[in-house]
């Protein structure tokens, strides 16, 4: 057995799963659990850990996922850049098929704008070195592990003058929608399931407000089945023993100051600013605008026409991104939205709630026959 | 011998040039008396006995040149593969490109003699062939478009329609190496060990009928990789397939690969492998005759066929750690994530 | 969200490292982890080291993981 096959390992998965079930039974109540990173929601599809887990403990997830939070004027915006004669877009692969007003960023390639998808800013920033003639604008998404990346690549840009390289800003960042959610009536979250290399970044300090300022226990974890298991198991602990405090089960990675190279690139380039998440609205100092001296790499000052925002109409993907809903609550659910015609935000990621629960009730419906 | 520096539209006009990089580029690769002849049709001797199988095939690949294989190399083993998971012997193909203006002369003849080498790994002959040019900008290098015929030996009766509850799954080697290869090759991750399991595979699937084993339906999981593939035959047995996680042979390259870009092995395209419906009771004498075949050596069995449950999920997976999961035919798998 | 693996860095010149796991590799900028060294296991999130690997954490969690695996063969 290598390394990392310890974390698979299903002895002790069941070891996990039977020592949650016995800390369930001291709870007096259902507890929810809300993990906010979208690759916590495809760990625990993809492994089926949710069927594990005691009737008392409930898994939601929160708008973990950069792309379902993406509001569709970004999108607009992104086409109509695109559409422009001498820019190329270029963008991580995960927003390529998201509905915008007019279809999405994939329809638009179809209708010849330049739309390139990368792996990594390095990537687009190597496209304005070789096509000095063209702008290049990459679309700045992701939270805190992923908005170093642009901001080092637009540093790397400033440091040779590669002038021909933007970004369209909508980075975003994860404790203010947190604390929007920790004081919404209309959710009731029990303990956070934290995001671990949000954290790396942040460092686990960030989160300590949730326990401070609202009494709710929080856990910074991995992405395997082992490392989520046992973040569950340490809330319901928490929980059942009446406490509240950030604990880090992701010590591999993850210290309390977090990453000081890149919080210091982020303070550098950028300044919190209002900004729109789908379906919850516009949060205050939730997203990362470009300072003034880097007006010049930021591609929202491009003039372009934009259509009339046009949000796909009974999509309730908002109430899915906060947990105040499971997907089938959706009258779109399974209907007209499913992975291979999406409507909404959530059904297009792989890692988005209604796409992860599109598969885990097909499979029930299954089950049940 | 002489061979054009790049290829000019007048390459593709059928005159003088087109004659040329026939006979210069074409015709000493893919030797045999058929296409010799140039002529309008290949006139070919009759059939061996049995039910001719027919089928066709386009290629574009991005890159066209790869570890462990190129455009050509892959067009022939593609449609080599398609006749012999029908339980075909493969005899002769066809072989048309289309070339854009510009393309490297080198770069030509690296897809003409890939060829050339799949059709003699394979014991076929290219009987016929023909070449167009489009302008640049309006093709990427070359694309190229084959046929292949073939005989069903009498007697053999291969398909989806015998695939019965209790079957075994089979699978002749690892998952997604062509895929993985191509991705990374996109994306700048290099290493040794990564490499498309491009092959002929008619060889392999020979050995396998001629075993004796019960062998009920073959595929090559291509496009969507060994996922949609059991996909499709789900629907088109209307039976349940279940795969354990734990059996599935990745390699670590090939992981690694798809934990970086955020892509899943179930779905990475294979060109070098079959799938394998066989009676259950016949799985140990079907992995037997894979193995004995140099491109079969990592055959093994990787789930089986249950009764198809109304409204149940028709491809469920075994996870590693005890859990279950349906394999959708899930789209948008295809492309490097960040999440 | 945010996928991001482990991979050993094998050769750095400057800010840009060679980093590798199971025989693959990647070009990748160290300019956020500037610190880096041969051998360490750094975390690669987008083309970019983001962070680093303690090999003391991850021995502890993997020695807790085998005292579960062990558990459960022995449920006394």
């Amino acid at each position: 057995m290598t390394s990392g096959d310890a974390f698979f390992d299903p002895r002790a998965i069941a070891t996990l799963a039977g020592r949650i079930r016995e800390a369930s039974e001291g709870l007096d109540r259902q507890v929810v659990l809300m993990e906010v990173c979208g690759t916590h929601t495809h760990a625990i599809a993809a492994a089926g850990l949710r069927r594990m887990l005691p009737p008392q403990v409930r898994l939601i997830s929160g708008p973990g996922c950069p792309v379902c939070v993406t509001p569709v004027d970004y999108l607009d915006r992104a086409e109509a850049l695109a559409a422009l004669p001498g820019t190329i877009v270029c963008t991580f692969g995960d927003l390529v098929r998201v509905p915008s007003s007019r279809g999405s960023l994939e329809q638009a390639r179809a209708r010849g704008a330049r739309i390139r998808v990368v792996y990594s800013p390095r990537d687009a920033l190597e496209a304005a070195r070789a096509e000095p003639g063209a702008r290049v604008v990459f679309l700045a998404v992701g939270f805190e592990t992923t908005a170093p990346t642009i901001v080092a690549a637009v540093e790397e840009a400033e440091r040779e003058r590669t002038r021909n390289f933007l970004i369209l800003p909508g980075n975003k960042t994860v404790p203010p929608p947190l604390r929007a959610l920790a004081r919404d009536p209309q959710v009731r979250v029990s303990g956070v399931l934290l995001p671990g290399h949000v954290s790396v970044v942040t460092g686990s300090r960030e989160f300590e407000f949730l326990p401070a300022e609202f009494g709710i226990p929080a856990v910074v974890v991995g992405f395997t089945p082992a490392d989520v298991l046992r973040g569950v198991l340490e809330l319901v602990e928490q929980l059942r023993e009446g406490r509240a405090e950030v604990a880090n089960l992701y010590g591999r990675v993850v210290t309390a100051e977090g990453n000081p190279h890149a919080r210091a690139l982020l303070e550098k380039f950028f300044e919190p600013a209002d900004t729109a998440w789908r379906g919850l609205g516009t949060i205050p100092a939730s997203g990362l605008a470009l300072r003034r001296p880097w007006a010049h790499r930021d591609a929202s000052r491009i003039a372009v026409e934009l259509p009339e925002p046009v949000e796909p109409p009974g999509c309730r993907c908002g109430e899915v991104l906060k947990g105040a809903i499971d997907p089938p609550e959706c009258p779109l659910f399974a209907a007209e939205c499913t992975p291979e015609t999406p409507v909404g935000a959530c059904m297009v990621s792989s890692e988005g709630t209604c796409a992860a629960w599109h598969r885990h009730d097909r499979w029930a419906a299954g089950a049940a026959s | 011998m002489s061979r054009p520096d790049r290829i000019l539209l007048a390459h593709g006009s059928g005159g003088r040039l087109t004659h040329s990089l026939v006979r210069d580029a074409f015709l000493p690769a893919l030797d045999n008396p058929f296409l010799a002849t140039m002529a309008d049709s290949a006139v070919l001797p009759e059939l061996p006995p049995g039910r001719p199988a027919l089928t066709t095939d386009a290629f574009v690949v991005d890159p066209p040149v790869f570890p462990g294989g190129d455009l050509g190399y892959l067009s022939v083993c593609g449609t080599v593969n398609d006749l012999a998971v029908a339980g075909a012997r493969p005899l002769w193909l066809t072989f048309a490109v289309i070339l854009e203006e510009g393309l490297q002369g080198d770069l030509l003849l690296t897809f003409v003699r890939g060829a050339a080498r799949a059709a003699a790994e394979a014991g076929v002959q290219v009987v016929a062939g023909d070449t167009k040019v489009v302008p640049r900008g309006k093709g990427d290098r070359m694309y190229a478009v084959t046929a292949g015929l073939g005989v069903v030996p009498d007697g053999r009766d291969v398909g989806d329609h015998r695939i019965r509850p209790g079957d075994a799954v089979l699978i002749s080697g690892s998952l997604g190496d062509h895929g993985a290869t191509i991705m990374a090759s996109r994306h700048a991750i290099g290493g040794p060990g990564l490499r498309s399991d491009c092959a002929p595979l008619a060889a392999l699937a020979e050995a396998l009928l001629s075993s004796g084993a019960e062998v009920h339906s073959m595929h090559d999981p291509t496009r969507g990789g060994v996922a949609v593939t059991c996909n499709e035959v789900a629907e088109r047995a209307t039976a349940r397939i279940v795969l354990d996680e734990s059996r599935l042979p990745v390699r670590p390259e090939v992981a690694a690969v798809s934990e970086m870009l955020g892509l899943d092995p179930l779905y990475l395209a294979s060109e070098g492998r079959i799938l394998v419906w066989v009676a259950g009771g016949d799985a140990d004498r079907a992995i037997e005759a894979l193995r004995s075949h140099p491109l079969g050596c990592d055959a093994t069995r990787i789930g089986w066929v249950e009764e198809n449950r109304r409204g149940a999920v028709p491809v469920l997976l075994r996870t590693k750690v005890g859990g279950e999961r349906p394999v959708d035919f899930l789209s948008g798998m295809d492309l490097p994530r960040i999440c | 969200m945010c996928l991001a693996i482990p991979m050993e860095l094998v050769e750095r010149s400057d800010l840009e490292g060679d980093v590798e796991i199971d025989g693959v590799r990647r070009k990748v900028s160290l300019m956020l982890l500037p610190e880096a060294e041969i051998g360490d296991y750094l975390l690669i999130h987008a083309g970019y080291a983001i962070g680093k690997l303690n090999a003391e954490e991850a021995r502890e969690t993997l020695a807790l993981l085998e005292e579960l695996s062990r558990a459960a063969e022995d449920p006394s």
